[in-house]
């Protein structure tokens, strides 16, 4: 009986040996969006084009919607892969985070325009409904605009591999 | 005169030190108190560990600004907090509510803290026990015990 108590700390140890070695692969700076599995927040804004545009003009198809900006580095990387994804005929809808809005019309003219529309969100106040921390960031939405994913950082073939097809696959096949 | 001088300096740069953070002009001082204790309590969605008041992140700037809206608009604490919470979760709270999902976060403190003292116990009676053999039975000596202990100390003593 008292031997057993001898095992106590051997237990101990292996049972924070594998909390710590867990932790080792969780990424801390993972947040849960508030978002997921709601539909996106009502909106009346105008486009980069100038055009009135609502949540109503982003449902009625499994669409990504993409945070960019022209001061985000980490969009420069993005922007040629989201070129490849609409040419795919994935649907990206744009909000143009914070950003000046002449230079994010430069840098579609110039780099392609893979999106159907961008929202001009100058002051960041869209970005916060949607709970953004930062650019870039793609939020998956089905056909009734619920929001079914939030990624943040750039999107890449392998990102979209992991994350959003498999998410797609199973809408397509829920709908199906 | 240059002592006095450097001081006025000192208090100048501290000055400008405070309003690096708050520039806001509030329309009272209970605004700018719970202001305060909003940025205190409310953590920087970008940040791992900082809270409104202390992050520089241009998120949490612009949390800040929301949050001095929201204030001056006459929003109660309840609307102010339903509002960060709505776009950003409970990541946002330093103060997690109890629920399902945070009940090993909230119980575990106190479950160690039991065990902790279930230790302490167990301890504290088994030095108790040891202490005092004779008040167990098992542990006590017996009498030809007794009589070899006494042997053996009587030989140390005559080898010293």
């Amino acid at each position: 009986m008292k031997r057993w108590g001898l095992y106590v700390p051997l237990v101990i140890f292996v049972a924070v040996a594998v909390l710590l070695w867990r932790g080792l692969s969780l990424d801390p700076n993972y947040m849960p969006s508030a978002l997921e599995n709601k539909p996106l927040p009502a909106f009346k804004l105008v486009t980069l084009d100038g055009n009135e545009v609502s949540q109503v003009d982003m449902t009625g198809d499994i669409a990504i919607v993409n945070v960019w900006a022209t001061w985000c580095p980490s969009c420069h990387v993005e922007h040629a892969y989201l070129n490849e994804l609409a040419t795919r005929g994935v649907i990206i809808f744009g909000v143009n985070y914070k950003d000046d809005l002449p230079k994010a019309r430069q840098w579609l003219a110039q780099r392609g325009d893979p999106y159907r529309f961008n929202i001009a969100d100058e002051e960041g106040l869209f970005g916060l409904d949607l709970g953004v921390t930062g650019a870039p960031e793609t939020y998956l939405i089905d056909a009734n605009g619920v929001v079914r994913l939030r990624y943040q950082g750039p999107l890449s073939e392998r990102v979209w591999q992991q994350e959003f097809a498999p998410r797609i696959a199973k809408l397509n096949g829920a709908a199906g | 005169m240059k002592r006095g001088l450097l001081i006025g300096m000192t208090l100048l740069w501290a000055l400008s030190a405070v309003a690096v953070v708050d520039t806001w002009d509030f329309s009272s001082d209970a605004l700018r108190t719970r202001y305060l204790e909003f940025t205190q309590i409310l953590r920087c969605p970008k940040c791992q560990n900082q809270n409104l008041a202390d992050s520089n992140a241009p998120i949490a700037e612009d949390l800040r600004k929301e949050l001095y809206r929201l204030l001056e608009e006459g929003k109660t604490d309840a609307d102010i907090i339903e509002f960060m919470v709505a776009r950003y979760g409970d990541y946002v709270l330093y103060d997690p509510p109890l629920e399902k999902r945070t009940w090993v976060l909230w119980l575990t403190p106190a479950a160690l803290l039991l065990v902790g003292l279930a230790v302490l116990v167990i301890l504290v009676r088994t030095r108790a026990s040891d202490a005092s053999p004779a008040d167990r039975g098992s542990n006590a000596l017996s009498t030809t015990e007794r009589q070899r202990l006494d042997a053996l100390l009587n030989t140390d003593n005559t080898q010293e």
